[in-house]
């Protein structure tokens, strides 16, 4: 992370058992390892009322890890827009009292996180935890167009094709970075391209 | 005797000009010869016949040419209104709130009859005389905050009060200093404010949000914010930065008067009664160099204050690009004589 931020930017913190029956858990990629990190302090039988839904990207890797946690479900999803409506089914069944866990690139929580805001579910009451890839997820200002995985600084809009200053400033109800056009003054102007979040 | 209403533009040819009196009644944010961030706000009481205080909502020469403006800038992008669903009771306070206040200051402009809850609403300037069910929805051609900011200059945003902070969860975002609403709604007082530098640190917006949540019903506050724009245009969004950030680079010696304008917020912050949010007027005043120098007080002081900026604060008000040509040009109008103590001009 870097080392001067705004505070729109968002904050991770690390998964930690919370009271309760039900947990559901969220994760990618080397998310799946902050779950087993996790369970080495979680109390005996905290699986037993405990969901894990997990995108294992493309390395496929961590499944075998989190099967042995033997949680009552366990569900791999192929990517986010799959596991989509199972997700908005489950929030929307969930009791009072669920604890929610969102682990792994800062994508994967943003996009979890706005569909538990859109049930009814506090940010504060979400535990988080950031492992992997910095890459962002961010959203043209200009054109609207939202261009996932984004490592350098500028940034290419996917959509409109501008040459975007991506910023810290951070909206959850998009899950998304803002881009801001950052030659818009003199577009002759061509900054290079650095790798800023790999 | 009523307004007589200016036929201008603040696009394309960018005909848009203050008349004389409007020159002399322009709220000049700088009481002293420089500028830094400070929790500057004060009561919103009515001020001197003649100035922009002189009504608590004001309408100006400029009312009708800013509502045309509006309508182009929704017509293209309906995102720069928005409500989140809990808000719809604070927009029928502020549609209250802006025709008492504009029937109060202009009545010879503006009528509110009032039966119950059948309301009628006269708005003579933009020949608009419609009746309607107060807290009924069904019965505007707009939800309550849209049918009455599409009549009322200025930018709005409506605040939800909630876990002790202040959250953008409604407004009308037009003639902005380059920020988003559709970027920012739903974020709360700190959030929406972290781009600004400086202030975090100097604990202004803790000071604030303490004061504006401490607001009360009929006892409304104000403050002033400045920043710069080339051309007289309302609509400096950043949806539209890629269209006029290339203004920024056409300054020069010859144009500077006409081309670099000065650009005023009236702030003010209201309790509303129902909803208990607050509302958020953002009412910009816009002004070019040659008006605003016809007041040399003004030209010494404006001198002054751009040339001793300090440097985060001129990026972020994005004057780096035209700061010493503009320097350049108000030097010459500045003979080091001091100033009159207050904003207003000798």
């Amino acid at each position: 992370m870097a080392a001067k931020t705004i505070i729109s930017r968002p904050i991770y913190g690390t998964l930690s058992p919370q009271p309760g029956k039900h947990h559901l858990f969220v994760a990618d990629a080397e998310g799946a390892l902050a779950i087993v990190d996790m369970a080495k302090t979680a109390p005996p039988g905290f699986f037993d009322g405990a969901e894990i839904v997990f995108i294992p990207g493309s390395g496929g890797q961590h499944i075998a890890a989190l099967e042995a946690l033997k949680s009552a479900q366990f569900h791999v999803a192929p990517s986010f827009a799959s596991l989509l409506p199972r997700l908005k089914q489950t929030l929307a069944n969930a009791h009072m009292g669920m604890r929610l866990y969102l682990a792994g690139t800062e994508g994967l929580i943003g996009q979890a996180m706005q569909v538990a805001l859109e049930a009814g579910i506090d940010h504060t009451s979400m535990q988080t935890e950031h492992r992997g890839s910095l890459a962002r997820r961010m959203q043209c200002v200009h054109c609207k167009g939202i261009t996932e995985n984004v490592t350098t600084q500028p940034a290419t809009c996917a959509h409109c094709g501008l040459l975007l200053l991506v910023r810290d400033h951070y909206s959850r109800r998009l899950a998304a970075f803002q881009g801001v056009c950052i030659n818009a003054e003199d577009p002759s102007e061509i900054p290079p391209k650095e790798e800023a979040f790999p | 005797m009523g307004i007589t209403f200016r036929k201008e533009t603040f696009r394309d040819d960018f005909t848009f000009k203050n008349s004389p009196e409007h020159i002399r009644r322009f709220p000049f944010p700088f009481h002293e010869d420089s500028y830094m961030y400070a929790v500057n706000i004060e009561p919103h009481v009515v001020g001197p016949k003649g100035s922009v205080l002189e009504n608590l909502i004001d309408v100006d020469e400029h009312y009708v040419a800013e509502m045309q403006d509006r309508a182009l800038v929704l017509a293209e992008d309906p995102l720069r209104c928005q409500s989140l669903p809990h808000m719809t009771l604070a927009g029928w306070d502020l549609l209250e709130l802006l025709m008492e206040q504009q029937a109060l200051g202009y009545p010879e402009h503006f009528t509110l009859e009032r039966n119950g809850d059948r309301w009628r609403w006269i708005n003579r300037p933009l020949g608009i005389d419609d009746t309607f069910t107060f807290g009924d929805t069904s019965t505007l051609p707009y939800g309550p905050m849209e049918y009455i900011t599409r009549q009322s200059q200025g930018d709005f945003c409506i605040l939800d009060q909630r876990d002790g902070n202040l959250w953008m969860d409604a407004g009308m975002v037009t003639t902005q200093a380059d920020w988003s609403l559709d970027f920012d709604i739903g974020m709360n007082f700190f959030e929406w404010h972290a781009p600004v530098p400086l202030a975090h640190e100097k604990g202004i917006f803790v000071r604030a949000l303490k004061f504006l949540t401490n607001i009360q019903q009929g006892k409304p506050a104000r403050r002033l914010n400045w920043t710069m724009t080339i051309n007289p245009r309302l609509d400096t969004s950043p949806e539209n930065y890629h269209k006029w950030g290339p203004d920024r680079t056409t300054v020069t010696p010859e144009n500077v008067g006409d081309k670099v304008h000065l650009r005023v917020e009236l702030q003010s912050f209201w309790r509303l009664p129902r909803s208990n949010g607050i509302v958020f007027p953002i009412r910009c005043y816009l002004i070019k160099m040659d008006e605003l120098v016809t007041q040399p007080k003004w030209a010494r002081r404006l001198h002054r204050v751009i040339r001793d900026l300090p440097e985060e604060l001129a990026t972020y008000k994005g004057l780096t690009r035209y700061r010493p040509t503009l320097l350049e040009w108000l030097s010459k109008l500045d003979d080091g004589s001091a100033t009159s103590p207050g904003f207003g001009p000798d």
